[in-house]
């Protein structure tokens, strides 16, 4: 489903061009679960906002179920990024002004959904990552993990084939961090393709495919096989 | 994404962001109720000129000894002072077909004595025309009567405000008064009207015209007002007018005539311009609003860069970012403007109601021109924040903060 050939991405920080992503092939089944490790500035983040369609590759080329995204016109590519791809953040970006439901109605307003549709769907998914309870709260009244189970409804919400999480443990302690990652696992065992970019290593191996990224270069690509890959058969 | 929601999204920031949007409300508010405001007045003082002016009846002419034009530098043509308008010049003009009534007029001031109430007032010599021209009517007694046309005769008609400072609640009809050094006694009151092109009638004392001659020892004419048959030709009455003074007065045309068509058009047009003018110096108040929306459009929109960069990662396209601020200025200066005109509309009726001879009125296109500059100014200045809006780059943009590496 995902299919990166060739794909380069130089950044240019102060004088210096900083090459983010050095002819980068990667080939993602759907439903498969993997994990970008690496170290600082090893273009982990890039390669995740390239297949979240947040970044144009400069040379190279990305297929999303065998269509080249790279050329495609903006207004086409948010539509993409909202149908299909959920994003999750180290610091979660909710919106502040709004409650947990409206926060998690946000992709589904972009969309042009409507307000009684909207809701229901919002507080189904709230219910799914057990915030039911919370949907009236704002933001600042909610601890680190909940904000997280809520920004997961939010990317969730519009039913994507694939979950982009960066760093989604970063700003939360151990106990919490578990929990959102086996939210994310339960996740991918109902069939969502998840890529989760982690520096830590705890976390990153307990996915069954896991990427070394070293200096924008894929260094390692290694399979394993636990007994989860047993539930369900990579499409 | 539907216009309720964005409505409702906009409101949200708006609820968030009070003070700011409390004083953007207000700029815009202010300079949409001032250019209503401001019109308004201009409007009213226009339609004030035009109803004093129909007060006067419809086709009336007026005559003033002298002409206007450039005097003095070479040595003059006409004698340093201009001939007298006499009262034979007017009963001369009273025998053109086309006019319908002459009331020549001799006016000075002097004091007016009851027993030991004095004042001083301005007395108007006349006929009884000046009641047809004016269109002025006594309410109680009678105006003067036909001989004062020729002869001086020792009656008067008080101004109602004069009445009641002479006589207070009393009766005036048929009691004598002193003016100047002659006994004359009251035959009619006045009914108390507003002031007329700057003359408070209601203060004044109308005498037969031969009366006031004597009383001020010239036969000089104040000017004279002349009524106009319904059918008349006005150029035409004004050549043989001219042509009569020409026949009387040695070959010379010295007088000024001004008809009440030419002062309305002149007085129309000065107060339609100033009105103008003054609308297009109330609309820079629009700008300066417009002003203060960029620079508050420009400082949200860097405070919410994480956001925008959110708002495109889950789905939203340059051009719903860019609509989605464009609307938050229009939303604003729709409030703004809706506050400003309902303000602008309660405080002219206010002053309708406490100033009714003033006809405050907004001119039918100070609303449209009001809120449309608003809101053009509101878009034009809110299209550049916009547009930086929608080309930020959503990954920058959620990187916001910093502080993350890879």
């Amino acid at each position: 489903m995902i299919e990166l050939k060739g794909v380069n991405k130089t950044y240019q920080v102060g004088e210096t061009p900083l090459r983010a992503l050095r002819e980068v092939d990667l080939t993602v089944q759907e439903g498969e679960y993997l994990s970008v490790m690496g170290p600082s500035g090893s273009g982990k983040s890039t390669l995740l906002n390239m297949i979240g369609l947040l970044d144009r590759p400069d040379s190279g080329s990305y297929l999303l179920d065998a269509v080249h995204t790279e050329t495609l016109p903006e207004e086409q590519r948010a539509r993409l990024r909202g149908e299909q791809i959920g994003f999750i953040f180290q610091s979660f970006h909710l919106v502040n002004r709004l409650t947990t439901l409206e926060n998690v109605e946000l992709p589904m307003m972009l969309a042009g959904v409507s307000l009684g549709e909207r809701r229901i769907t919002a507080r189904e998914v709230l219910a799914q990552v057990g915030l039911e309870a919370w949907s009236g709260h704002h933001p600042n009244q909610l601890s680190g993990g909940q904000l997280q189970r809520v920004a997961i409804a939010r990317a969730i919400v519009m039913k994507p084939r694939i979950l982009l999480a960066d760093e989604p443990t970063g700003n939360l302690d151990q106990a919490s961090g578990q929990e959102i990652l086996s939210v994310l696992e339960n996740l991918n065992a109902e069939g969502i393709t998840l890529l989760v970019v982690t520096h830590d290593l705890n976390l990153g191996q307990r996915a069954r495919r896991q990427i070394r990224m070293v200096d924008g270069l894929i260094e390692t690509d290694t399979s394993v096989e636990t007994d989860m890959s047993a539930d369900h058969v990579p499409g | 994404m539907y216009l309720a929601d964005q409505i409702r999204f906009n409101g949200q920031i708006f609820m968030r962001h009070r003070v700011r949007t409390g004083l953007l409300l207000l700029a815009v508010g202010l300079g949409v109720a001032s250019v209503i405001l401001l019109t308004s007045l201009g409007e009213g003082a226009r339609r004030y000129v035009d109803q004093e002016f129909s007060a006067l009846g419809n086709q009336l002419l007026i005559v003033f000894p002298g002409r206007k034009e450039t005097t003095g530098g070479s040595p003059p043509v006409y004698g340093t002072a201009p001939r007298d308008l006499t009262l034979e010049d007017a009963m001369a003009m009273s025998r053109i077909p086309s006019i319908k009534a002459v009331a020549p007029i001799i006016a000075g001031t002097t004091a007016i004595t009851v027993d030991n109430i004095s004042r001083e007032s301005i007395v108007l010599g006349s006929t009884p025309e000046i009641f047809q021209v004016r269109q002025l009517d006594v309410s109680q007694g009678k105006i003067l009567p036909d001989r004062t046309r020729s002869e001086a005769m020792a009656v008067c008609v008080l101004g109602a405000k004069l009445k009641r400072e002479l006589f207070g609640h009393g009766r005036a009809i048929g009691e004598w008064i002193r003016a100047g050094d002659r006994r004359m006694r009251v035959i009619g009151v006045l009914v108390e009207r507003g002031e007329s092109l700057g003359m408070d009638l209601s203060d004044m004392i109308i005498v037969p015209v031969r009366t006031a001659e004597q009383m001020f020892n010239s036969p000089g004419l104040f000017r004279i007002l002349i009524e106009l048959a319904g059918n008349a030709d006005l150029p035409r009455t004004e050549r043989r007018i001219k042509a009569i003074i020409r026949e009387r007065h040695e070959g010379d045309e010295d007088i000024t005539l001004v008809s009440q068509d030419a002062m309305l058009a002149a007085f129309d047009n000065i107060l339609a311009t100033l009105t103008l003018a003054i609308a297009a110096i109330a609309a820079i108040s629009l700008l300066v609003a417009g002003i203060l929306i960029m620079n508050l459009s420009l400082i949200s929109v860097s405070q919410r860069r994480r956001e925008i960069g959110l708002l495109k990662a889950i789905g939203a396209s340059s051009t719903q970012v860019r609509q989605l601020f464009l609307g938050e200025s229009l939303m604003l200066v729709s409030l703004g403007s809706l506050a400003g005109v309902i303000f602008a509309w309660s405080v002219v009726w206010i002053i309708g109601r406490v100033w009714p001879v003033f006809p405050i009125f907004p001119p039918w296109w100070s609303m449209p021109a009001a809120v449309g500059t608003a809101l053009l100014a509101g878009l034009v200045f809110s299209l550049m924040p916009a547009r930086r809006a929608a080309a930020l780059d959503p990954v920058l943009a959620l990187r916001g903060q910093g502080g993350r590496g890879g």
